[in-house]
């Protein structure tokens, strides 16, 4: 596998991830296009779990965008972008990329992933919904497990549609209007076998509404899923201050750095073993001001007590933390 | 004192591999239970050389461990078991691990993977094949002990869904007092209900939270340990009684210092790229007394750890019998 190290000026979200070359672009709808991502030198890229998306850097702001493919063995990464007029500009960067650019992406990220014993598939989509929901689709043709896919788009304006008829056949069941589709669902999720898992990807309203007509339906919670980007991860943080009392120091530690890399790239040496927040080896003594507590390493009545905190997960909820140090 | 000959032989390098590479696994003269988890692949420093930088350590046990766990699984087939859904999590182990056992023995294993075709070949064992990934039928013994075939480590799967881990799927043979055919199928805190203190420690929670939020490609490492009489890997419940009345009898053998060994497990972490499965892996590594104590500062480490263990914890390492005997053969012998 070659993986290309990042340039500087990477986006926390994306450090450690790969930097890709867009080696394709084909347009889905009038609205969607689909951007193809390789590596520099032609190498294998990661393998992912079916459902996990890619953050992808643009300009200064990243966005998470699910990928397509099965995630075997991929040589490419493919996502598909919804132009969005009014959103915070990723989709529109994405639209204006062009063959040949450079962009920095993170390691695929798993937050919806297939059950392994699940036996059959109910798998729910609309509009871009669909990529996920895609790549579901084709790991269980791989590994043989039975699976439906309901797919709402507009006519003629659906994204992926040749690829989930090709490898669906019955299998899939096209709506293009509410009505249609309701009579679709209900009638699915009276119907399935046992041992079936619901995945549903959309709108937000979409997706509430599907899983309460599950839960209706007396689907159990453990069967159900949807598609939340990125709740796996920890998140950036707010930026914060420390102040070092022994030392006399006072350092800035920005959105997307831990306090234990700061503390080391001002050079102090802080004991640590796993940067996760699980082994204890980083803790620090709190002198004033409350931590945010992240780590799953102290206890509920040691983090009330806001004297100790572990540097490698967990941040300030103080703009202002004055440290043993 | 003889540790003026001790040091000459520690500076000299004239220590034997098998100690040099010995995961010696305290830092102090008294242990608890921890979450000493760390990422896979760091290079330790011990007072004796270095271990850590290998994924898959294959050292000069490779052919005699594997030669062991062959004879286990031809008298015990339950040491092995997948439940059918974990097939795919299996077949990403393999190709997972062969290319990094390529890499870090590049004189001796070669891996290349084409599509689903792959090739691999072992020098170590005289071996080259092809197989086709997602295809059990294209490895002779099927995937899972393939895999056993070309790595010493225990092997063990754990399946995330509803919130927790479950035991889906493993090969061991070299189980320290526990039996993988009683935990299959098992969820991973009612694996661990028997360790005493889990109540009150919040360790194996901890532990437990700390592998549901890996992501796949991340790799981390822990250690544990215990002693085993004699260098036998295969100390499961399953052969209980041939290896269990040895631990009422070495506190008065002459020979414990040669029989009695300190046994550490080094165990991976991996979260499986395209499974999501956690992959369990369990490295035993068996050093006797006499070669612990040919390192001065970890003869007195483990001597005053044996010494100060909790009876609790020592019963339940099953050592109360005769860990005092051998701390005092390190502490005074
Ligand atoms: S380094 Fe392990 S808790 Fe921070």
């Amino acid at each position: 596998m070659t993986t290309t190290p990042l340039l500087d000026q990477a986006h926390p979200a994306v450090k450690g991830g790969l930097l890709l070359e867009v080696t394709n672009i084909s347009r889905q709808t009038d609205s969607i296009v689909s951007i193809t991502f390789a590596d520099l030198a032609g190498g294998l890229l990661p393998a992912y779990v079916p459902g996990s998306h890619l953050v992808v850097q643009y300009g200064a702001g990243v966005n998470a965008y699910s990928l397509t493919g099965s995630g075997s063995t991929p040589f490419e990464y493919i996502i598909s972008v919804l132009q969005v007029e009014d959103g915070a500009g990723g989709s529109q960067a994405m639209h204006r990329l062009s063959v040949g650019d450079l962009v920095q992406v993170s390691r695929p990220r798993s937050a919806f992933a297939p059950v392994a014993n699940a036996t059959h598939q109910l798998l729910v989509a609309a509009g871009i919904g669909i990529t996920p929901v895609l790549s579901h689709a084709r790991s269980a043709v791989e590994w043989g497990t039975a699976t439906d896919l309901i797919y709402v788009h507009r006519p003629g304006a659906g994204a992926h549609v040749e690829e989930a008829r090709e490898l669906l056949g019955d299998g899939l069941t096209e709506c293009s209007d509410r009505a249609s589709f309701q009579k679709v669902l209900a009638e699915s999720l009276t119907h399935q076998p046992l041992g079936t898992h619901l995945y549903v990807c959309g709108p937000a309203a979409f997706m509430d509404d599907v899983l309460d007509q599950a839960r209706e339906h007396g689907w159990p919670a453990a069967r159900l899923h949807s598609e939340a980007f990125g709740a796996a991860e920890l998140d950036d943080g707010e930026p914060f201050a420390v102040n070092l009392t022994r030392s006399g120091t006072r350092l800035e530690v920005p959105a997307g750095v831990s306090l234990l890399e700061a503390l080391e790239n001002a050079g102090k040496s802080i004991p640590n073993m796993c940067r996760k927040g699980i082994c204890g080896e980083c803790s620090l003594s709190v002198l004033r001001g409350t931590p945010q507590h992240r780590d799953l390493y102290l206890t509920d009545q040691e983090k009330a007590e806001n004297t100790t905190m572990m540097c490698c997960v967990s941040r300030s909820l103080d703009e202002e933390l004055e440290l043993d140090l | 004192m003889t540790t003026t000959i001790i040091d000459n032989e520690l500076e000299s390098g004239v220590l034997p591999e098998r100690i040099r590479h010995f995961p010696f696994p305290f830092s102090g003269d008294s242990y608890r239970y921890s979450a000493n988890v760390e990422p896979a692949r760091k290079l330790v420093e011990t007072e004796a050389g270095s271990w850590g930088s290998f994924l898959i350590d294959v050292d000069e046990f490779y052919l005699q461990d594997l030669r062991d766990r062959n004879e286990v699984l031809e008298k015990d087939p339950t040491r092995t078991q997948v439940l059918p859904h974990m097939r795919p999590a299996v077949w990403d182990a393999i190709t997972t691990l062969l290319p990094a056992m390529a890499e870090e023995n590049p004189d001796t294993m070669s891996y290349q993977r084409d599509g689903n075709a792959c090739r691999w070949a072992n020098a170590l064992q005289n071996l080259e094949l092809e197989f086709t990934v997602g295809d059990d039928d294209s490895l002779p013994m099927g995937p899972l002990q393939f895999l056993g075939s070309q790595i010493q480590d225990d092997i063990v799967f754990l399946d995330p869904r509803e919130d927790t881990l479950w035991l889906d799927a493993g090969l061991v043979t070299f189980a320290a007092d526990w039996s993988f055919g009683f935990d299959v199928g098992m969820k991973f805190m009612e694996v661990h209900a028997p360790v005493p203190r889990v109540n009150d420690e919040p360790v194996i929670n901890r532990a437990h939270q700390f592998l549901l939020r890996l992501q796949p490609g991340e790799q981390y490492r822990r250690t544990n340990w215990t002693m085993t009489v004699d260098r036998r890997l295969d100390t499961s419940t399953e052969t209980y009684p041939i290896w269990a009345p040895d631990r009422g009898t070495i506190a008065a053998d002459p020979e414990l210092p040669n029989r009695l060994h300190l046994r550490v497990e080094i165990q991976h972490l991996i979260c499986l790229p395209h499974s999501g499965a956690v992959l369990f892996l369990i490295r035993s590594y068996l050093l006797p007394l006499t070669d612990i104590a040919k390192v001065p500062l970890w003869r007195e480490r483990l001597g005053h750890v044996l010494a100060e263990l909790p009876e609790d914890m020592a019963e339940y390492k099953g050592i109360s019998r005769y860990r005092k005997a051998a701390s005092s053969w390190l502490l005074n012998g």
